[in-house]
């Protein structure tokens, strides 16, 4: 659960506009149960990157030399949408990406990438479709820099261009925080909460049904 | 009610605004809230997160609030003893061992309340209007059928419900989908959300709470409603809900984990203010005239990639713009269709009838009510994989399994099964399913599967005749 802190980001990134990429796509079911999370992002977009004989797919834009290195992608709408399955961030991470730029995300995969130091960042369509033109280029004008002190993107060419992260989650990556440690330390309004809820709701608290 | 003595107030509040307000331990600044856990199911796939816990020298805060359930990985094999794919019991081991350690209830492989979460839950009572109800699942959603604020949650924030019972929640915008209007023939809950999803598309909701209302919602009995609110992830939503009424009471009565006698009556008084005030504003609202749908069934890779089973497959090159082209000519060679073609008539490999979405007793009766003395065609292998062991004795109570058997379905134990392949159950590469399930996207059902998603009694249509049909063609109404 430690989390590694994201600061500034200066990386590759991959153009992928391919709008509602859900969750399944990102790693297949049976990968989430049968590999250990470590090693899931081999399984990244495992259909995308691989042919059926598991040879590598030369079309596919993390094939293609310049962009392997990617730390950065930029997605289409809907990006992360469907299934809760963590390990769709674990598969992206585990890959490689440390930030995923996007016009719109699926709620659930959107919370559980700040869970994982993933930094994901909401973009108009028409800016993620300019920076996706120019990473697309080549790899070099594909660099960007991603700051998140300063809540600023800082294309190859000079353009800076501000994003939106909110507070409390800007703060856990920057600091590398954790989210159960925090809580944790809330024991006493937890305890002060049920114990006025208990008197509003007894049956929630007194379940007697049989097991 | 308002008054017009109230007119300058600020508006009512919406059934999610009382549920979330309820729930608050702390607010934690810029609309991020620390809310109550009420109940937490553990599925077998999120059984690692009893490893972490106790990695960081963490206990269960709430064990008598959270239960542990097998579903996904369960084979579901007649006369299975357990999983069926290699990483099976490693899941199941874990789920025991998490279950043993610290507490909790478990319903096992062939436990008498062993099924899937959402369909369980509701079923025993487990889950109340007003509670706030967590499942490491997105379909949790399926719970605010009756009243619940209920979303499907990552491993990260499972491991954080376990230890502090709470969990770190933005509020949601609010939106109101209201259904209005009589249903026809041949239509159900599935069809509404499949055409509502068709309609708004698959991230109308995204970032929104969604209360479903309307005299076509309040006409819905509660296991549609469970079907209605499954969806709402679907269309972005993390949360839909329904407001409780009369029915949802009955419903509860009497079931194993619902209010006991001493506390049923302040129960159902509390459930009775979960309602939307008649002044309460929503973000976004959207209206649907029921009397426009027909039996749905989806075409592509998207649950909004659906049109009615007498419509024709639509044409990307009349799509408006480029990127919505792209996508809907990669949809339509991924399932090997025409455009411009019915879509009645596709020939199918494969019928699956069940998941959280459809697979509880009233799911089995209406594709029951479609066989009656037919046989599934020649070349269509045809599933029926019924949400829970309480399902299961019901079913065979009134002898619906032996109608399936008889009509040659295989009629098999409870679990998520096909729709997800979790236990290995797989449609093959390019073969194609009438799947009763949630979701349609690319290799959901296996590498290469095709899967048209639609209603128990389209899929039972579909096996009988071994082509996607129209279901009031097959002499049931």
């Amino acid at each position: 659960m430690s989390m590694e802190k994201f600061t500034v980001l200066r990386a590759v990134a991959a153009p992928l506009l391919l709008p509602n990429v859900d969750t399944d796509r990102i790693i297949r079911i049976e990968r989430c149960a049968g590999v250990p999370r470590e090693r899931q992002g081999e399984y990244m977009l495992e259909a995308m990157r691989f042919h059926a004989d598991r040879s590598e797919n030369a079309d596919c834009i993390f094939n293609k030399a310049g962009y392997r290195e990617a730390k950065i992608l930029l997605a289409g709408e809907n990006f992360g949408c469907g299934s809760s399955r963590e390990n769709a961030v674990w598969a992206l991470a585990g890959w490689g990406l440390r930030c995923v730029i996007a016009p719109s995300f699926g709620d659930i995969f959107f919370g559980n990438c700040f869970q994982n130091g993933l930094l994901p960042i909401r973009l108009p369509l028409a800016t993620v479709e300019r920076l996706a033109a120019a990473a697309g280029a080549n790899a070099h004008s594909a660099v960007l820099e991603v700051d998140l002190e300063r809540q600023q993107i800082t294309t190859a060419a000079g353009e800076h261009i501000a994003f939106e992260v909110e507070p409390l989650r800007r703060r856990m990556l920057l600091e590398g925080q954790d989210e159960i440690g925090i809580t944790l330390q809330r024991e006493a309004d937890i305890a002060a909460f049920q114990a006025r809820d208990r008197l509003a709701r007894p049956w929630i608290y007194d379940d007697a049904g049989v097991a | 009610m308002a008054s017009p003595a109230n007119s300058g107030r600020i508006a009512g509040k919406t059934l999610f605004d009382r549920l979330w307000e309820q729930h608050v331990v702390a607010e934690l600044g810029a609309g991020i809230s620390l809310l109550h856990v009420d109940r937490h199911i553990v599925i077998d796939l999120h059984s690692p997160e009893f490893r972490l816990l106790r990695e960081r020298g963490l206990r269960v805060r709430n064990p008598e609030m959270t239960f542990c359930v097998a579903d996904h990985v369960v084979s579901s094999a007649p006369g299975r003893t357990g999983g069926n794919a290699q990483w099976s019991e490693t899941h199941l081991r874990d789920l025991r061992e998490g279950s043993r350690a610290f507490g909790i209830r478990l319903f096992d492989v062939n436990h008498r309340n062993q099924g899937i979460a959402h369909v369980v839950g509701p079923e025993l009572g487990i889950t109340q209007p007003g509670m706030l109800l967590l499942v490491g699942d997105s379909h949790t959603s399926t719970h605010g059928g009756l009243g619940a604020l209920a979303f499907g949650i990552g491993a990260s924030e499972g491991v954080h419900v376990l230890a502090t019972q709470t969990i770190v929640q933005r509020r949601s915008k609010r939106m109101r989908i209201s259904f209005e209007g009589e249903r026809r023939p041949g239509v159900d809950a599935k069809d509404l959300i499949l055409y509502a999803i068709g309609k708004l598309g698959t991230a109308a909701g995204t970032g929104h709470a969604v209360e479903f209302a309307g005299s076509a919602i309040r006409s819905l009995d509660v296991e549609q409603r469970l079907t209605l609110c499954n969806l709402s992830i679907e269309m972005g939503a993390k949360f839909g809900m329904i407001a409780p009424d009369d029915k949802v009471a009955a419903y509860l009565h009497g079931r194993p984990h619902a209010p006991q006698e001493a506390h049923w009556d302040a129960a159902v008084r509390y459930w009775g203010t979960l309602r939307t005030d008649d002044d309460a504003l929503f973000e976004r609202e959207e209206c649907i005239d029921v009397r426009d749908i027909g039996p749905q069934v989806t075409w592509g890779t998207s649950p909004q990639d659906v049109i009615a089973v007498d419509g024709l497959i639509p044409d990307p090159e009349q799509a408006g713009d480029g990127e919505r082209r792209r996508a809907m000519r990669a949809a339509l060679d991924y399932m090997g269709l025409a455009a411009g073609k019915p879509i009645a008539g596709t020939p199918v490999d494969w019928v699956f009838i069940g998941s959280c979405t459809n697979s509880r007793i009233s799911d089995l009766r209406a594709a029951a009510a479609v066989i009656r003395g037919r046989k599934v065609a020649p070349g269509v292998r045809a599933w029926v994989v019924p949400g829970s062991q309480a399902v299961r004795r019901e079913a065979e109570g009134e002898g619906l399994d032996r109608l399936f058997r008889d009509a040659g379905f295989e009629w098999r134990e409870p679990g998520c099964s096909m729709c997800v392949g979790a236990n290995g159950e797989m449609v093959g590469p390019g073969e194609r399913c009438v799947s009763t399930s949630n979701r349609n996207f690319v290799g959901r059902q296996g590498p290469g599967a095709r899967t048209h998603l639609a209603s128990p009694a389209m899929a039972a249509a579909a096996a009988i005749a071994g082509v996607i049909t129209d279901v009031r063609r097959q002499g049931r109404s």
